[in-house]
């Protein structure tokens, strides 16, 4: 039995040769693989070098894209300096000289006028020397045309030069404005109610007014300001006209064109602004003698004469409130002329309410009487105006308002209309 | 003659003074001032709707292509010219969180509205915020005579808030 499994057994394994054939195999596979393996590992080292030799290709090529990011970003800030010095430059040179202007056209319904004009044309013209040594000028074109028996007048307001010898001090010499009252200075359309000047900045200050001279002004305090001014004076014109044209202080303006200088005048002004939206002012004039040497013509002797104006602007919020005072004191001999002709006076109150950017009401109530001293008539003048200002632009207003002007016995009411702008 | 000799005077004594800039304070005693050590500078490019901001705080684009501003922490500090009537006024506007810690004039080259300077002016600023869009919270009065430097003054102090903004929203991404 066991025979005959042994002997069963014996003719299923292989025979030697089959063995030894099988292994042949195995071993031709095993030197296959191998081979293959070693083919794999070095495919994978040349891999890994060809990796490694990228990634310094890609490392070098960082650090020169960084390099160059850098490099542009400095470019571009070395540019955008460049062309912000640039800029700031042409600015510079540019706001050396400096243009401005403003203008305004009037409509007036009035009992005693229907009229339409471009009242002002102004340019302003302005230049800067350096650091603390400038020009300014103001050349005006009033009522549209000028020239040979035209309406208007071709008028230069202001052309001085500014010294500014310290932070808080500087001179004028030349031709400039008086410091006196709110709208003699600044008189831009856009800064004040009222299509027309109030009559009695107009009639007894009176605006607008320059004189040629030398003028001191700065800051004593912080919000405590001062003028001084010495400069040519006013001229009455003593031979000629009525009596009241005589003795006007408006019609002794002679604009520094060819004037006489024959007496001279001074002013001085305190202005206090300490407070946001306040201001408090006091200015004093004085006239050497307002006929300028010509009183011995008409057999008196010189007429001098001291003007006092007080005003006070008190802005809150919306609300505003202005006050002006002025009163001339002039030498008794002026009665020879006019009588009462020596005290001159007017003043007003004006209530406002700028309702937001956009829309401003105004009230104002004033009187005026440029022959006081007379007592033996009325000769005061009392007006009201009520109105409305629209900013269409912080620079560009529209102006509306109704006034009612009373005189002895006589009045005129009506409307006026007016657009303006500065620039 | 009196009046000759007065003039004369008068003359002579300005002349003999000596002449300066209006500059009130340095820019780096304003920055000194503001942070104590002074943080490096960094700039804000006016772009887009930055720009378009800027105009319309302004009324025109500014003046250069970007601003510069230092910066700790939510606290930004800049410096910012703007004309009032034909001069740069040049004026440094600390903000911190959402409002203006102080205002300051450092440099005024109008011939009119040096009052802007001053503290009882300036003061108005302090804790100043938006209300509406690019508006302050609270009014800023004026100075009779100084209008169009009161108007400069309010401007930049509007644009470095909104400026503030700007550079704190982009801090935050």
């Amino acid at each position: 039995m066991l025979l005959l499994t042994l002997t069963a057994h014996a003719e299923d394994t292989p025979s030697v040769e089959a063995l030894w054939q099988m292994l042949q195999e195995q071993q031709a596979q095993i030197s296959s693989l191998k081979t293959a393996l070693a083919e794999n590992q070095r495919r994978l080292e040349d891999a890994q070098r060809r990796l490694s030799s990228r990634q310094t290709q890609m490392d070098t090529n960082l650090k020169s894209t960084q390099s160059d990011v850098i490099s542009a970003v400095e470019m571009v800030d070395a540019t955008a300096d460049a062309v912000d010095a640039l800029l700031l430059q042409s600015e510079r040179t540019a706001s050396r000289t400096n243009i401005g202007g403003y203008g305004e056209l009037h409509i007036n319904q009035l009992d005693n006028k229907d009229e339409i004009d471009f009242h002002r044309f102004v340019l302003f013209f302005s230049h800067r020397f350096s650091d603390n040594l400038s020009f300014h000028s103001e050349l005006e074109l009033e009522h549209s045309i000028a020239g040979d028996g035209q309406v208007g007048e071709i008028e230069l307001e202001q052309a001085y030069v500014q010294y500014d010898y310290s932070d808080s001090h500087r001179l004028r010499a030349g031709l400039f404005l008086m410091p006196v009252g709110f709208l003699n200075e600044t008189h831009e359309p856009n800064t004040f109610y009222g299509v027309e000047r109030n009559n009695i900045e107009k009639e007894i200050i009176p605006t607008t007014w320059w004189e040629g001279g030398l003028a001191l002004e700065g800051e004593l305090a912080p919000g405590v300001n001062y003028d001084l001014a010495f400069h040519s004076g006013l001229k009455l014109d003593t031979a000629n006209g009525s009596a009241s044209k005589r003795t006007s202080i408006r019609s002794g303006r002679k604009k520094v064109g060819e004037a006489p200088a024959e007496s001279w005048a001074a002013t001085s002004r305190v202005r206090y602004t300490g407070v946001p939206g306040l201001r408090l002012s006091l200015a004093l004039q004085h006239q050497q003698d307002l006929t300028q040497g010509d009183a011995d013509n008409i057999g008196i002797g010189g007429i001098s004469a001291n003007l006092m104006v007080a005003d006070l602007d008190y802005q809150r919020g919306g609300l505003g409130f202005r006050a002006l005072y002025g009163r001339w004191f002039i030498d008794n001999e002026i009665n020879t002329l006019n009588p009462g002709a020596d005290e001159q006076y007017g003043w007003y109150l004006e209530p406002s309410y700028r309702i937001n950017e956009d829309f401003g009401l105004f009230f104002r109530y004033g009187e005026y009487d440029k022959t006081a001293g007379n007592v033996a008539g009325n000769t005061e003048v009392e007006q009201w105006d009520l109105g409305l200002n629209y900013w269409l632009h912080e620079n560009v207003v529209f102006k509306l308002d109704f006034m009612s002007q009373d005189t002895a016995g006589a009045s005129v009411d009506g409307f006026n209309l007016g657009v303006g702008y500065n620039f | 003659m009196r009046t000759r000799l007065i003039s004369l005077l008068l003359c002579t004594a300005v002349l003999a003074m000596p002449a300066s800039a209006a500059v009130y304070l340095e820019r780096d005693v304003f920055l000194q001032r503001a942070f104590g050590e002074v943080p490096r500078s960094q700039t804000l490019w006016l772009k887009g709707d930055i720009k378009q901001a800027v105009q319309d705080i302004l009324g025109h684009d500014y003046r250069s292509l970007r601003v510069r501003y230092w910066q700790h922490g939510d606290k930004t500090a800049w410096v910012l010219d703007e004309i009032g009537k034909e001069q740069p006024i040049t004026i440094g506007i600390v903000v911190a969180a959402d409002h203006i810690e102080q205002v300051q004039i450092l440099a005024f080259r109008e011939s009119r509205g040096w009052e802007v300077r001053h503290p009882f002016f300036t003061e108005q600023f302090q804790g100043a915020s938006f209300f509406q869009g690019t508006e302050l919270d609270r009014p800023i009065d004026g100075i009779s005579g100084a209008t169009l430097s009161v108007k400069a003054v309010t401007k930049v102090s509007r644009l470095a808030l909104y400026l503030h903004q700007r550079v704190l929203a982009a801090s935050a991404l």
